[in-house]
C-alpha cells in the first residue's frame, strides 16, 4: 500500500537518519519556522488545537500537559521516553534507530514552547544500536547550531543529553523513569504530584512519549487543522501501530487514528495465515484486555477501544490466531509482570508471582478447580490496590481471558493437560 | 580501582551534576570495559561518589542490564516475549542451551557465551528475536540458530 509517511519518514527516504539527509528533506524547517513564527505560549496553543495525545499509552493530551507548568521561575526539564518495553510494541525503536532527527527537532520545538532549558531522552538499556544513533545525531545537532546556546540566533537555548536506562520495564512510568535517572532504583513515585509540578531534580518536568515528540515538527509544518482532519474529534491524527502475532506481515504502519481493527489486521498486515481464524486481538499493548473477532469493526481511536472493553494503549497489536493456546499466551504475559515488578508493592509483588504459577501450573495440566477460582481471588487483591498501573496491567489479558475463554482453562483442569500440547509455537507445522 | 575511572567519574559529575545521576553512565562505562560489576567494584564506585556501598549495590541490583556475576565474553539474550513465543523462542532457548551444553542463566566453561532470557525487545515483527552483546540479530532461524548468533562453529566450540 503505498501512503504519504509523516512520522516514519525513514521508510521513504533512505538514510534519513543523517543530517545532509534530514535536511535536504526539509530537515529542522520546522524548528526555524517555530522560532521565527510562534511564541512559546502560541506553540503550546497550536499543540492544544492539534488535539495530540500522548503515545505513550494514557493518551493524555500534550498542549494541556505542557499547560500544567506552573509559572513560578524554577528551572524546567523536558524528558522524552523512549523507554519501550511493553510487549507488542517497537514503534519509539523504529524513530530512534531510523528516524532520529526528527525527533530530535521535536524535542528542541517542544522546549522552546515548554520554556525548557534541558532535555533529556531516557533511552531503554537494549536499545544499545539507538542510543548510539541518538548520540550520533544529538552530535550533528549540536554541529548545526540547532542545539546549545542561543539556537539560530533566537536567544533561546536548551541542551539534550541522551541517558541509557539499564534494562527494567517499571521505568518506562514517568516517575520511576526520573528517579532512574537521578540514580536511584526505579521505583515509581507517588503522583500526584505529578512531574509538570514536582518532576527531575524536583523541577517542573514534561515526560512526553517518542511518537508523541516526534509528531510536534510535522504539526509545526502542516498545521493543527490538518492533523484535526484525521481521526475523530477527540482522537485526531495520526498513530503508529505495530502489528505481531499471527499475521502475514508484522510490522509498524502509521495510520490515521480511527482506523477500523479489521484495516490494521486484514488490509495493512495481511491478515492471519491461510486457513486459520483470529481468536482474539490484545489491541494496545500487553497490558489491556482481549478483544474476541466481533470487534474487529472497532475504530481505533481512544473512546472507541474503551467502549469496546479494551483500550488503545501503545498500540502495540498482538493477534492472536486459532493454534494459539490462551492459557499458555497468559501465562507468558503474566509471567513478564512478575518479571518486572519492582516489588516495592506486596500486592503486585506477591500477585504476579503467585498467579505466575497457577497459570504455568494449570498449563502444564498440573490445575486444579479451585486454582481458577485462586486465580480470580489473587486478582481480586491486586486490581486497583497497587502503588503504580504496572500491577492492574497485570489483569489485562488474564481477567478478559478467563471471561472469554473460562471452558480453555476448565478443560486443561479436567483433561490435566493443555488440549494444544503446552506449547506456543508447535515446530511441526512450521 | 582502575586510574583512569577516577577520571570517568569526573567527566559524568561534571555532565550530569543533579543528584546522582552520573551513577548509571559510570557503571555502564566501567561495564563495559570489565565485563562485569564485581564487589570490588562496586566498592570502588562507592568511593568514588562518597556513597554507601549498600547504596550503589541497590541500584545496580536493580537493573538486569548490570550483571553482578561474572558474565561470558558474549552475553546472549534470547527473548521469551509472547509475540516471540509464538515464532518459536522456546525452541530457539532449547536448541542454544543444547549447543552450549547449558542451561539459561548460565555461562559456558570456557567463558566465551552466557545465555539469558529477555523480556521484549522491542522488535516483534521479526519475531524471533535474540540479542548478542545487545546486538539485534532478527528472524532467528529455529535450525541452526548457533550459526548467526554463534559464529563460526569451529571457533566458537564448546566444551561443557
Ligand atoms: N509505551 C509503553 O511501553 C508502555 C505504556 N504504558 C501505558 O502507560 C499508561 C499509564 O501511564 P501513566 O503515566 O501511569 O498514566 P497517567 O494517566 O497517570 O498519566 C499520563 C500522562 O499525563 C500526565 N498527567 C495526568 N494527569 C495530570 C495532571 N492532573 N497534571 C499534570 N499532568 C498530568 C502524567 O504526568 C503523564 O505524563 C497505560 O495507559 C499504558 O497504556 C504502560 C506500559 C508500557
Ligand atoms: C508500567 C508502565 C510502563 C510505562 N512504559 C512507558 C514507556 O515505555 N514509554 C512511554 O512513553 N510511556 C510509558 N508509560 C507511560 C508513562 O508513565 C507516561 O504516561 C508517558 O511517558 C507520558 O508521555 P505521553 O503523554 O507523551 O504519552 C508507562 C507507564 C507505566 C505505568
Ligand atoms: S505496582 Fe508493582 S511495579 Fe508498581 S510500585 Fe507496586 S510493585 Fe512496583
Ligand atoms: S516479543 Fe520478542 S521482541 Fe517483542
Amino acid at each position: 500500500m503505498s501512503q504519504k509517511y509523516y512520522l516514519l519518514r525513514n521508510r521513504e527516504i533512505p538514510n534519513i537518519d543523517q543530517m545532509a539527509v534530514y535536511q535536504s528533506h526539509g530537515g529542522y524547517e520546522a524548528l526555524k519556522k517555530a522560532l521565527n513564527e510562534y511564541k512559546p505560549e502560541e506553540l503550546v496553543d497550536l499543540v492544544k488545537k492539534s488535539g495530540l495525545r500522548g503515545r505513550g499509552g494514557a493518551g493524555f493530551p500534550t498542549g494541556m500537559k505542557w499547560g500544567f507548568l506552573p509559572n513560578d521561575g524554577r528551572k524546567r526539564y523536558l524528558v522524552v521516553n523512549s523507554d519501550e518495553a511493553e510487549p507488542g510494541t517497537y514503534k519509539d525503536r523504529e524513530i530512534i534507530e531510523q528516524n532520529p532527527h526528527q525527533l530530535i527537532e521535536g524535542i528542541i520545538i517542544s522546549s522552546y514552547a515548554t520554556k525548557a532549558r534541558e532535555a533529556y531522552i531516557y533511552c531503554r538499556g537494549e536499545f544499545l544500536f539507538g542510543a548510539e544513533q541518538l548520540q550520533r545525531a544529538v552530535a550533528e545537532a549540536y554541529a548545526a547550531g540547532y542545539l546549545g546556546e542561543n539556537i539560530l540566533g533566537s536567544g533561546f537555548s536548551v541542551d539534550l543529553k541522551v541517558y541509557r536506562g539499564a534494562g527494567a520495564y517499571i521505568c518506562g512510568e514517568e516517575s520511576a523513569l526520573l528517579e532512574s535517572l537521578e540514580g536511584r532504583r526505579g521505583n515509581p513515585r507517588l503522583k500526584p504530584p505529578f512531574p509538570a509540578v514536582a518532576g527531575l531534580y524536583g523541577g517542573p518536568t514534561v515526560v512526553n512519549n517518542v511518537e508523541t515528540i516526534t509528531n510536534v515538527p510535522a504539526i509545526v509544518t502542516y498545521g493543527a487543522d490538518w492533523y484535526t482532519s484525521m481521526g475523530t474529534a477527540k482522537s485526531p491524527g495520526l498513530k503508529i501501530f505495530s502489528v505481531s502475532g499471527r499475521v502475514v506481515r508484522p510490522d509498524n504502519y502509521e495510520i490515521p487514528l480511527a482506523t477500523p481493527l479489521r484495516t490494521l489486521i486484514d488490509d495493512y498486515a495481511g491478515g492471519v495465515l491461510p486457513g486459520r481464524r483470529i481468536k482474539a486481538v490484545i489491541p494496545g499493548g500487553s497490558s489491556v484486555p482481549l478483544l474476541l473477532p466481533d470487534k474487529l469493526d472497532t475504530p481505533l481511536d481512544y473512546e472507541s477501544v474503551l467502549q469496546a472493553g479494551s483500550m488503545l494503549g501503545s498500540g502495540g497489536c498482538i493477534v492472536l490466531d486459532d493454534s494459539v493456546c490462551i492459557v499458555g499466551a497468559t501465562a507468558r504475559l503474566v509471567k513478564f509482570y512478575r518479571e518486572e515488578s519492582c516489588g516495592k508493592c506486596t500486592p503486585c509483588r506477591e500477585g504476579t508471582y503467585w498467579m505466575t504459577d497457577v497459570l504455568e501450573r494449570i498449563e502444564h495440566g498440573l490445575g486444579t478447580e479451585e486454582d481458577l477460582d485462586t486465580l480470580m481471588d489473587i486478582a481480586d487483591n491486586i486490581g486497583g490496590k497497587c502503588f503504580c498501573p504496572l500491577g492492574d496491567a497485570s489483569l489485562g489479558v488474564l481477567v478478559s481471558a478467563m471471561k472469554f475463554f473460562r471452558d480453555e482453562f476448565e478443560a486443561h483442569v479436567r483433561e490435566h493437560a493443555c488440549p494444544m500440547g503446552a506449547k506456543l509455537y508447535d515446530t511441526v507445522n512450521h | 580501582m582502575k586510574p583512569e575511572w577516577k577520571e570517568w567519574a569526573r567527566e559524568f559529575k561534571e555532565q550530569y551534576p543533579g543528584a546522582n545521576s552520573a551513577l548509571m553512565p559510570l557503571l555502564h562505562r566501567i561495564q563495559a570495559h570489565e565485563g562485569w560489576l564485581s564487589d570490588e567494584t562496586i566498592h570502588d564506585v562507592a568511593t568514588l561518589f562518597d556513597l554507601p556501598e549498600s547504596y550503589v549495590e541497590s541500584v545496580a541490583s536493580f537493573y538486569s542490564l548490570f550483571y553482578r556475576h561474572k558474565v561470558g565474553k558474549n552475553v546472549v539474550h534470547v527473548c521469551v516475549g509472547l509475540s516471540c513465543a509464538l515464532a518459536g523462542s522456546d525452541h530457539l532457548m532449547e536448541k542454544l542451551e543444547h549447543h552450549l551444553g547449558i542451561k539459561e542463566g548460565q555461562t559456558t566453561a570456557d567463558g566465551e557465551y552466557t545465555l539469558l532470557e529477555a523480556e521484549c525487545l522491542a522488535a516483534c515483527n521479526a519475531a524471533p528475536v535474540a540479542q548478542v552483546n545487545l546486538r539485534y540479530f532478527e528472524r532467528v532461524d529455529l535450525e541452526r540458530p548457533e550459526e548467526t548468533l554463534l559464529g563460526t562453529s569451529s571457533e566458537k566450540e564448546v566444551t561443557p
